[in-house]
């Protein structure tokens, strides 16, 4: 919300109408050259070569990674670390824990924010403003205030020992930033649709799901995509209300990975951050313009 | 005309079901915690009221003024360093790469999407001292200094966090200023040139004034989520050595969850939560002063 102000107040200075950006007058020294090289060949080293030393360690023996030299490639390559952190190391029960927390809280709060948004940006009553700030001050709470309170409803509900402790907190900490874009969204969508869908015989809730939900599909992939960063990193929440070793989710499996095992077994340990790497991963490869336009305009959420 | 748009039926069935689940998850919780705070005990043993014991507590508790100094030093230290990266960074891409910034963007975002635990334990084994030297220390050893054990002194425990920290969310930042750089009208930099100015000079009068409201968004987003850290924290250092890293979220959990001090720990979220509020509007209003200056 800032940002879009801000935006504003920059561009506003302008005389001229905006023009494609970073279309800049051409550069005359050619000496400059050499130091931003430096500088992007730095940057490029330290971004890329701790995630390759972690892939390459995966795939070391323990003993070739203790005694030869950190640098070194593999001297054979233990694929079957991978098998044992999803196997020995419980990785797979952990990742499968994970889904079934993050899809539910996900496929509830796009649903519900995305209802709330609507009634809150289209619909006309009083009080809509004063309600999205009540959604708005939710961000600015720390988790951890609420964490001890839910602890003990979860536990005399009988709800500790299944998953549903996680699926409903992070359905309830996700509502607040998902319901303020989702409002934000739904601003560039026009009134005027919903009423004369209306007028043809249409009852609002059918003119939400047939007509609004379509139209806002693209905002709720950005929005997901975001959500679903924040809950499958999460590690707070989850480790709060895990408290079996079945119930683990990926991180919390993962921060206690070495115990498992009695002594630490690196590659393993390396095959199981590579792992929980490579979810992200994949997303990444294939939707990061998206993930980084929708990450930095959930930026309010701190 | 807006009757179909104000039906309060429809409004109920759309806003009430998020509402009460918000309601219930969000805001129920936070009065009750405020609730906590003046008793002690936890949930399995049950509580008892102790009035303004933990109050008394939190202001004479060493503990506390430490883990708040750390979270202070902690959240300054990375907003800084995260917001000044990702400029220098925005500038980079902006200026010298252009249209070629694409893929260095992308790749320097990427740190942003990694589970903090997992880039936690990497840090962790990058810096190492043993069993195996760590690329980090191998790296000192090549140019001939003796390896440093990194987690074993709060000092240098404490700026390899900052470093993690810093080389996780830079590429964000870095996009988000960049945003804002982009925004700057082309002819003001060139009528800028025209009047002579170039390199520092142009960045410190043209380009640090245009992109201020931007930067001081930052700021914001920033000193919020720095204050809130736990994961780094939690997977890098656990809080050692000894206590010497360890902010008051880390401090709030292990009173609540290792000593089962619900009412204390509930006290400490309270501390948590008015800091996170005092400094968000401080950042604010400062920001909105000099806005107005300019």
């Amino acid at each position: 919300m800032a940002l879009d102000t801000t935006r504003t107040q920059a561009t506003g200075t302008s005389t001229h109408p905006r023009t494609p950006a970073p279309r800049r007058a051409p550069r005359r020294r050619g000496g400059t050259r050499l130091w931003v090289k430096i500088v992007i060949t730095l940057l490029l080293i330290v971004e890329i070569y701790p995630l390759t030393w972690m892939f390459l360690t995966s795939l070391k023996s323990n003993s070739d990674y203790l005694n030869h030299s950190t640098w070194s490639l593999p001297s054979t390559w233990e694929w079957g670390n991978y098998a044992e952190a999803w196997t020995t190391g419980n990785i797979g029960l952990y990742v499968q824990n994970s889904l079934l927390a993050v899809v539910p809280a996900l496929a509830l709060m796009l649903l519900l924010g995305t209802a709330a948004g609507f009634a809150l940006q289209i619909m006309v009553w009083k009080g809509r403003n004063l309600t999205l700030l009540v959604f708005l001050t939710g961000m600015m709470v720390p988790p951890q205030m609420i964490l001890l309170p839910l602890f003990t409803v979860y536990f005399q509900t009988g709800l500790s020992g299944t998953l549903w402790p996680l699926i409903l907190t992070y359905t309830g900490t996700g509502l607040p930033l998902t319901v303020f874009m989702m409002a934000t969204y739904y601003r560039s969508v026009p009134r005027e649709l919903f009423e004369a869908a209306t007028i043809d015989g249409a009852g609002i809730l059918r003119a939400f799901w047939t007509i609004s939900v379509p139209l806002v599909r693209n905002a709720l992939l950005t929005v997901g995509l975001v959500q679903f960063f924040f809950i499958w990193n999460d590690l707070l929440i989850a480790l709060t209300f895990t408290n079996s070793q079945d119930l683990r989710t990926i991180q919390v499996g993962l921060l206690n990975f070495t115990g498992d095992f009695g002594a630490t077994q690196y590659g393993p340990l390396f095959a199981a951050i590579c792992l929980n790497v490579f979810g992200t991963l994949v997303i990444y490869l294939f939707l990061n313009q998206k993930v980084m336009k929708g990450l930095t305009s959930g930026a309010v959420k701190g | 005309m807006h009757r179909v748009l104000g039906d309060r039926r429809a409004v109920l069935l759309l806003l009430g079901p998020a509402l009460l689940v918000y309601s219930l998850i969000m805001l129920v919780p936070t009065l009750w915690s405020l609730g906590y705070s003046f008793t002690s005990g936890n949930t399995i043993d049950g509580f008892t009221g102790n009035g303004l014991d933990n109050f008394h507590r939190l202001f004479t508790d060493p503990d506390v003024r430490h883990a708040l100094w750390f979270t202070a030093k902690y959240a300054v230290a990375v907003t800084v360093g995260q917001v000044v990266a990702g400029y220098l960074l925005a500038l980079l891409y902006v200026f010298f790469l252009k249209k070629a910034s694409a893929l260095i963007r992308t790749l320097v975002f990427f740190p942003v999407v990694l589970p903090t635990v997992a880039v936690g334990l990497l840090f962790k084994n990058l810096f190492q001292v043993g069993p195996q030297t760590g690329p980090v220390n191998s790296l000192l050893n090549a140019v001939g200094i003796e390896s440093i054990d990194f987690f074993g002194s709060s000092g240098h425990a404490f700026w390899v966090l900052i470093g993690m920290d810093i080389w996780r969310s830079m590429g964000f930042y870095a996009v988000l200023l960049f945003a804002g750089l982009v925004d700057i009208p082309d002819e003001v930099l060139e009528s800028a040139r025209l009047d002579g100015a170039a390199g520092l000079r142009l960045i410190r009068h043209i380009v640090l004034p245009m992109s201020f409201p931007v930067l001081m968004s930052s700021l914001i987003f920033s000193i919020n989520g720095t204050l809130k850290a736990f994961d780094s924290i939690i997977a890098l250092t656990n809080g050692g050595p000894g206590n010497s890293t360890s902010p008051l979220t880390l401090y709030m959990f292990q009173t609540s969850f290792t000593y089962g001090d619900y009412g204390y720990g509930s006290t400490i979220a309270l501390l948590l939560t008015i800091v996170c509020l005092l400094v968000t509007l401080v950042v604010f209003r400062v920001s909105r002063r000099d806005l107005t200056k300019d």
